[in-house]
């Protein structure tokens, strides 16, 4: 006996690995696939004890105002390949814009600055650090890491959605379609799954890219800096700057589930 | 035993028959669920759980409610239960696969239903739900086959049966104060947030559950030589008589607490539910009649119970079962699951009705129950008219 069993399917995986992350790779898999190669650089991880995010509301407010920006959303739904689904009912949302009254409903109040009424908020999955979601979930398909992002196991979830009734903020969203049949082959991003049907989805505050040392997504190509994102434990952090100088707010604080999205008027 | 469930009737036959037709157009349309997804139902983003998780929490209390009978048997030694208590107990096992198969047809990715014994999650209610239903199950099957067929031999059940009956009564308390927690332990959903939600379930289960359960009494009493007996059901009316006020009573409870303290979130889907919510212009009332049809039978179903006149007079009390059966599957079902969901985190209105699919599959775990139940019902009923020959 030359080769035992083990060694042979060591083997074999070895060189099926190879063989596609060599220049094969280029012939064998499809157009989209190839990008993965001009991918930038990769960096050093980028990593915190609790990573946070701080919208600035007055700059991206002024933004939206002018041209009606959406240019975070936009990039999300590039970078998560986040399909959109003909019937709304079925909508699968990441970052998104609700309107500042339905952003705050605790905050009823008829004389708000009348600037505010009615305009954009930019909204997401507030990465709680006692997250609802992951406290319910019955397959730990959901779970928090310990720099405090929650984040989805796609192949382990069962569909169940009780993180979706779980959820105080409707971030969750669930693949009530096949997701694929949304999405241009072309366009689609292979350095992020795509979905099943039958799964629940939500921002994950862009970890794949975090890991490759990049900003989140929705940061990066913000160009009004309206979306600051960084450690929340170091006091040297950008979002603890702005925190301390400014007024900060989150959505239903009250609800015990800390949510660690922080808007500044 | 089982033999006695391939030997029967011209009816018994047709009966099955018809429920196997009604399980194979349902099984059809759960093979399009399983093709298309979720999408080929009412269900949206912000109605996440509608009419099979709804139908779920209905028959967890009918599944529990045995202990209604098994309690009184058992613990006080009522012998007047004696013939409805494997009645009874065949009635909680369709209704606890009833609801197993209700969670799996709601389910985005049922092949995937082990991952909840794989990565086994004590955080999550549903984990406990799952112990707790399927425990049940097993309790009931066990319980019943072994005393049945006791009886059928005319010897004494075994001992060791004893100390799980005395175990399924806080285990039924049990299956139905975890499904509450299903939803009473969720923040930011104010109509289930409330620490009466597993008492309301308890007082809805013991009043639907034994209601059904007389409708199932008169019927086996009309078809077969088996007699369950004319004071087992009065027992049972009183029961279902004061459940069903204890049900209305914890509802009025809760609409107290929101409407005096004025607090939106308790009023909300209260508003939604009973007199439909407007917005931008838009009005949104879908459950409306239906809430008040609840409202209206569980009226007719307590006047008829209260009174003794009506309430020992067998065919009036028929129609107060048939009411309290149909006031506790609006409520507690769509009412309560779909209410929940309105008005969404963001308060504002997405409303959901079922699809002609969604209803067919229903129907189809329906068929299932009634086919478990008349088959189990068949054994027991065929057993009984042996040993009174």
């Amino acid at each position: 006996m030359g080769v035992n069993r083990r060694d042979f399917l060591r083997i074999g995986g070895m060189g099926t690995l190879l063989g596609l992350g060599g220049a094969a790779a280029r012939e064998l898999l499809p157009p989209g696939a190839a990008l993965a190669e001009e991918a930038p650089q990769r960096g050093e991880a980028l990593k915190a004890e609790r990573w946070a995010m701080v919208v600035d509301m007055r700059k991206c407010l002024s933004k939206v105002k002018k041209d009606g920006c959406r240019d975070c959303a936009l990039a999300c739904e590039r970078a998560h390949n986040i399909p959109t689904p003909t019937n709304p009912n079925h909508a699968l949302k990441w970052i998104w814009q609700e309107p500042y009254e339905n952003a705050f409903p605790g905050q009823h109040n008829d004389y708000v600055d009348e600037g505010l009424r009615g305009q954009p908020v930019l909204v997401l999955c507030n990465q709680c650090d006692k997250p609802p979601c992951v406290r319910v979930c019955p397959t730990r398909a959901t779970f928090r890491r310990d720099d405090g992002i929650v984040m989805m196991d796609y192949h382990r979830c069962i569909g169940c959605r009780y993180c979706m009734a779980a959820c105080p903020y409707g971030s969750r969203s669930f693949n009530f379609v096949d997701p694929r049949k949304y999405l241009d082959p072309d366009a689609t991003d292979p350095r992020f799954p795509t979905r099943m049907k039958g799964v629940v989805e939500k921002c994950n505050f862009c970890a794949e890219r975090l890991a490759e040392g990049l900003m989140p997504a929705c940061v990066e190509v913000c160009k009004d800096k309206a979306l600051i994102f960084g450690d929340l434990r170091d006091p040297k952090s950008d979002v603890r700057k702005v925190l301390r100088s400014r007024f900060s707010v989150r959505r239903k604080p009250d609800l015990g589930t800390h949510p660690e999205i922080y808007y500044v008027v | 035993m089982i033999e006695k469930a391939i030997v029967g009737s011209r009816r018994y036959y047709g009966g099955l028959a018809g429920l196997l037709a009604l399980i194979g157009v349902g099984f059809l349309c759960y093979l399009w669920q399983l093709q298309q997804g979720l999408s080929i139902t009412g269900l949206s983003r912000d109605v996440s759980w509608g009419l099979y998780i709804a139908q779920f929490t209905f028959f967890v209390g009918v599944a529990a409610s045995a202990v209604m009978v098994v309690l009184p048997y058992y613990l006080h030694n009522y012998k007047e239960f004696g013939k409805v208590t494997i009645l009874g107990e065949f009635l909680a096992v369709p209704a606890v696969v009833m609801c197993m198969l209700f969670i799996v047809v709601d389910m985005g990715q049922p092949t995937r239903v082990m991952n909840v014994i794989l990565h086994p999650s004590p955080r999550s209610m549903m984990f406990w739900d799952m112990v707790s239903l399927s425990g049940y199950l097993l309790l009931n099957l066990v319980i019943g086959w072994v005393t049945l067929d006791c009886e059928r031999k005319s010897v004494a059940p075994p001992r060791w049966v004893k100390p799980l009956i005395y175990l399924s009564i806080p285990w039924a308390v049990s299956i139905h104060t975890v499904t509450a927690f299903l939803y009473a332990g969720l923040p930011g959903r104010h109509l289930w947030l409330t620490a009466i939600l597993a008492a309301r379930f308890l007082a809805s289960a013991f009043c639907a559950g034994p209601a059904l359960l007389i409708i199932l009494c008169m019927i086996v009493r009309k078809w077969t030589r088996f007699d369950p007996g004319k004071q087992a059901i009065q027992t049972l009316a009183k029961i279902v008589t004061y459940a069903m006020i204890l049900n209305i009573f914890f509802l009025l409870l809760e609409v107290f607490t929101g409407f005096y303290s004025q607090v939106p979130g308790h009023m909300h889907s209260f508003v939604y539910l009973f007199a439909g919510l407007e917005e931008h212009g838009q009005f949104y009332g879908a459950l409306i009649p239906w809430m008040w049809s609840s409202m209206a039978l569980a009226a007719v179903a307590i006047l008829l119970l209260v009174n003794p006149g009506t309430r020992r007079n067998e065919q009036t009390l028929l129609v107060a079962c048939l009411a309290v059966f149909g006031s506790t599957w609006i409520d507690k079902g769509m009412g309560l699951v779909v209410g929940g969901f309105i008005p969404n985190p963001f308060e504002t209105v997405t409303e959901y009705t079922p699809t002609l699919p969604e209803v067919g599959i229903t129907l189809m775990v329906w068929g299932i129950g009634g086919l478990i139940l008349t088959v189990l019902y068949k054994i027991a009923v065929s057993v009984k008219e042996e040993v009174a020959a």
